[in-house]
């Protein structure tokens, strides 16, 4: 106990002694930054998530919603009024909407009386104005809009031509309680009476829509009506409570807490070796200290115990700092994120601070404990014979040591483990292969000095003198540059090349919902307006029941999409040949003999994840009624040719008894897109998507969530940053004695100055290069490997590299050179020398 | 000339403050007929650089620099013309011909120490300081060490000022000056 005490009152004068000589410096400010991207988002999703759970019963507008692709049964609703619900109904689904002539593409909601059985709707006069709570509807012949609607100059008042019907504009939609944040909604809000939904002959028969019911009530009402409507829901059908509140916004914050977290865990791991890198420096500078506390009789357990108390210290006080800069961080991120999730958020809990704690102890325990343990091993014989041989901190060891903390971290943050191997192993191996080159690099510096001048040769001596510190630095630089040169050069590049990449006539229009009774009109409609004859397919709504003799059930399934797949309703369509973008890879397409039978063609990737082979048989119940077919080929599509594909088709002859609805793609140039406005108007069911468009609003999905990852990997670049120094830092005496030599021998600052740019501009120069080069290959690997087309190299991201890298190290660089220049030579006669 | 002392007595000071590498808290140093204290950092370094050479202890030679580049620094800094062909001829001169692109850690100390006065000598300067040259050597190689430095500085015609406590190695000087507590007797 007395030891313990003794140990604390040394620990918390050292750490005073140590923090007022700056020691702690970079030490503190490595945990702080790590601290804070991980507490950044640890906040972030916490109020999300929070916010998901205090809105749930808004966010489904009711306590208990059943969801269909088809119109749902008024026995539902019966049978829930009569067990005390209370309900209302409402249908949504894209439209395409005139406004001022042009055509929209708009989310319609028709809602019933009641709605929203949960939480207001809100409503303004005009567009962006606080919104008011209200409890009515629009009335019969009125729409209200969202603001983003109302941008393009259309004011309250207006009229907007959805279908055969035309609504006059009364209000602005604030706020919808259900709608949730803007990820899941392609295009603006306009909400209509449900009455008006007929007259307004949006829907056909097949038409792609939303039907739901909501109900609310007491918790035991619900509770039992829930149990009861469970027995009776027909296939198809969905049941959603507020347990299970916005799935799909749940998926998603969980996918990007993950992915925000892993661009967390990069600033991390730089840090860790900044704070791994000062851990030794502050280790050996030291070992004098533990050296004379030994002498004195100190136990090996005293040193050990004051100076990892030394290091709790630091740990509180890296981790509040952090925490404090995590805060100011999120703010940031849910400045940028939040609307894709929630409209309100609440305000920070502490509960994530406890992780930054934690981070920075982790952090503290796995990079900087090894270094220090070298602390008890400081043999007391060094107080006298200075000479005695150091056993180094090795940094071999150091590096090692960091594996379990980061895998522990890891796992903290994404809790699988097979993905915590595969990420691990992917950052070691990037690193390992951004320090090869670095290596190779710093290597092929070295018949450049005899030809170079007096600040290019010290700066390249310097280098040299150093390579593995040099290396270090080059890669931690090189992979922080090589992350923000992928989410912003690179993406921008790749999505152009990728757009520039697709045939300048490939279709840019979708026409869905066409009924079968319009297709000899749709021809002349084309015939008329000079356009080629449409190719128009039929697609029958199916739901898949039995692969074989297996039911097919969500539950069965592990990946994501699987499930997706498992629950959602496929479009059968039927063809006598295959699309001539279709590559068959197994099994063969029909003869015209085999017409009418029930065959199948299935495209090979979904094939692959619902594990389907060659010669099973799939069971699909269409229309009510069961129907078998065996899959004779699978085939492989390309999804980019913007032409109508379909994941199964089945032979002519077999559906076209069923209801069916058509689509067609086209390729409309600036010229004839007003034929859209004349379309709409004469086939009021049938929705258009402009590809530009919904493009376009992906664009700014993914532009948002690449600013918030930008914002991160900001972090990431000081973490990196402050690698540099705390290498720098290691070599300060080093660094001070060259100065001093060469004032003494005549050096001007302005000279010394110059050979310090000169190294770090190398430096800089070759960890931009190698980031900017690491970032193109990866982006050549995206384009060719997964989006399948031919990149086209540009030096422009490297040549952003090598100047980003440039600006980068010469700054921090020079930071830390500027106290060594001003200092008198006279240290020089008095140092022992730094070698033997 | 000598500065005689025990360890402790002052000699590394005046040195420093002699060569400007230091500054008087009281009292004038003039070099060259230059008083040093009226100069800043940058106008003492631009004084020496070509006019003062030094020899160190502990040879004090740039870590990262081959011998050769070790050598090229004075006369690059004094903006010699040809310095690369100086540099090779006075590593000639000192015995190290075979040894220019060897690192200081690949050359003993006594080969350091040549490389150094190489060094010094190199951009012909008009006054070397040398403090305590062969204190890290061993007697032999410190005793050829000494014949190089007299043996140069009799050519070149160098003014020699050596801070040393080995009063045989002083007797070889023109002139002795004790130092005792800060105090020259």
């Amino acid at each position: 106990m007395r030891a313990s005490l003794a140990s604390l009152r040394f620990a918390a004068r050292q750490f005073r002694r140590d923090a007022r000589a700056g020691e702690l410096n970079l030490l503190t400010t490595a945990l702080g930054i790590a601290v804070a991207c991980v507490t950044a988002v640890g906040f972030f999703v916490d109020r999300v998530e929070r916010g998901l759970e205090a809105q749930a019963a808004t966010l489904l507008g009711a306590d208990l919603v059943i969801q269909a692709s088809h119109p749902l049964p008024e026995t539902l609703s019966e049978l829930a009024r009569r067990e005390g619900l209370r309900t209302a109904r409402l249908v949504q689904f894209r439209s395409v909407a005139i406004l001022d002539g042009r055509p929209q593409l708009v989310e319609v909601k028709a809602v019933g009386a009641g709605y929203p059985l949960r939480g207001r709707l809100e409503i303004a006069d005009a567009p962006f104005a606080p919104g008011q709570a209200t409890t009515s509807l629009p009335s019969p012949g009125e729409a209200w809009v969202a603001p983003r609607l109302l941008q393009a100059g259309v004011r309250p008042g207006g009229t907007i031509g959805l279908g055969a019907a035309s609504f006059r504009i009364t209000r602005v939609l604030a706020f919808e309680p259900d709608r949730g944040g803007d990820l899941f909604s392609i295009a603006p809000r306009v909400l209509i009476p449900l009455a008006n939904l007929p007259a307004s002959r949006l829907l056909g028969q097949g038409a792609l829509a939303e039907y739901r019911l909501l109900l609310a009530g007491s918790p035991e009402d619900v509770a039992r009506v829930r149990h009861r409507l469970a027995q009776h829901l027909a296939a198809g059908e969905k049941l959603l409570d507020v347990r299970e509140s916005r799935p799909e916004l749940r998926t998603a914050l969980e996918r990007a807490g993950r992915f925000l977290g892993l661009a967390a865990l990069l600033s991390v791991l730089l840090a860790g070796v900044a704070v791994a890198t000062a851990a030794r420096r502050f280790a050996t500078r030291h070992l004098d200290t533990a050296a004379i506390l030994r002498a004195h009789g100190a136990r090996t357990g005293f040193v050990v115990r004051g100076f990892a108390l030394e290091m709790l210290g630091l740990a509180v006080l890296g981790g509040t700092l952090g925490i404090l800069l995590g805060v100011l961080l999120q703010w940031g991120l849910a400045a940028i994120l939040a609307r894709l999730f929630l409209a309100e958020l609440p305000p920070p809990s502490w509960q994530p601070a406890i992780g930054g704690y934690l981070t920075a102890l982790i952090l503290l325990l796995g990079f900087a404990l090894p270094p220090l343990g070298a602390l008890a091993r400081v043999p007391p014989l060094r107080i006298l014979r200075r000479d005695l041989p150091l056993r180094p901190v090795s940094r071999g060891l150091t590096f090692l040591s960091l594996l379990p903390s980061l895998g522990l971290l890891l796992w903290w943050q994404i809790r699988d483990a097979q993905l915590v191997l595969t990420v691990l192993g992917g950052t070691l191996a990037t690193l390992g292969l951004l320090t090869g080159c670095a290596l190779v690099l710093v290597r092929l510096l070295q018949p450049l000095r005899t030809r170079a001048g007096f600040a290019w040769r010290q700066g390249l001596a310097a280098i040299a003198r150093r390579p593995s510190a040099s290396v270090i630095q080059i890669s931690a630089i090189g992979l922080a540059i090589m992350v923000i040169l992928l989410l912003s050069v690179v993406r921008s590049e790749l999505f152009e090349q990728w757009q520039h990449s697709l045939p300048p006539d490939a279709p840019n229009h979708f026409l869905i919902n066409i009924q079968s009774d319009q297709l000899d009109d749709m021809r002349t409609f084309f015939a008329e307006h000079g356009l080629p004859e449409p190719r128009l397919y039929p697609m029958v709504r199916a739901r898949l029941l039995r692969i074989g003799d297996r039911p097919v059930r969500a539950a069965d399934y592990t990946s994501p999409r699987a499930r997706h797949l498992a629950t959602r309703e496929f479009n059968l369509s039927w063809a006598g040949q295959p699309n001539p973008d279709n590559r068959i890879v197994a099994g063969r397409w029909w003869t015209a003999a085999e017409h009418g039978q029930p065959l199948l063609s299935l495209e090979a990737g979904i094939a692959r994840t619902l594990g389907i082979a060659l010669n099973d048989t799939l069971t699909f119940r269409i229309n009510g009624r069961e129907k078998t077919f065996t899959v004779t080929s699978l085939r492989e599509v390309d999804w980019d040719s913007f032409r109508v594909n379909f994941f199964t088709v089945v032979p002519p002859g077999i559906l076209e008894t069923e209801p069916a609805s058509w689509v067609t793609s086209v390729h409309l140039d600036t010229a004839q897109r007003s034929l859209v406005a004349e379309l709409v108007a004469r086939f009021p069911n049938v929705t258009v998507l402009d590809v530009a468009a919904l493009m376009q609003r992906v664009r700014a999905l993914l532009d948002r969530v690449a600013l918030a990852m930008e914002l991160l990997f900001l972090f990431t670049l000081l973490a990196a940053m402050l690698v540099l120094l705390s290498v720098i830092a290691t070599q300060q005496d080093e660094r001070r004695f060259e100065n001093a030599l060469l004032r003494s021998l005549g050096a001007r600052r302005q000279r010394l100055l110059h050979a310090r740019m000169a190294e770090h501009l190398v430096l800089g120069g070759l960890a931009g290069t190698l980031g900017g080069l690491a970032a193109t290959f990866v982006a050549w690997i995206l384009a060719v490997q997964i989006f399948h087309f031919p990149y086209a190299f540009s030096p422009t991201v490297t040549l952003i590299g090598l100047t980003l890298g440039i600006v980068v190290v010469t700054t921090a660089g020079l930071f830390a050179a500027r106290r060594f220049l001003d200092e008198p030579p006279v240290a020089t006669l008095r140092r022992p020398t730094l070698y033997r | 000339m000598a500065l005689l002392g025990v360890s402790g007595s002052g000699k590394t000071t005046l040195l420093g403050l002699l060569a400007g590498l230091d500054v008087a808290s009281s009292g004038q140093v003039f070099l060259d007929g230059t008083e040093l204290g009226a100069l800043d950092e940058d106008g003492r370094a631009a004084l020496r650089a070509g006019r003062v050479g030094f020899v160190f202890q502990n040879f004090q030679l740039l870590p990262g620099l081959t011998a050769l580049e070790n050598v090229l620094l004075p006369l690059e800094l004094a903006g010699t013309a040809s310095p690369r062909a100086t540099a090779q001829d006075w590593l000639a001169r000192v015995g190290l011909a075979g040894r220019m692109a060897h690192h200081p850690r690949q050359l003993s100390g006594g080969e350091q120490q040549r490389v150094a006065i190489a060094r010094a000598f190199a951009a012909s300067p008009a006054i070397l300081f040398a403090d305590e040259p062969t204190g890290n050597l061993d007697q032999r190689t410190g005793a050829h060490i000494i014949e190089l430095l007299f043996e140069i500085n009799r050519e070149q015609g160098t003014t020699l000022v050596m801070a040393t406590h080995d009063e045989a190695l002083a007797g070889r000087c023109d002139r002795r000056l004790h130092l005792e507590a800060g105090r020259l007797l």
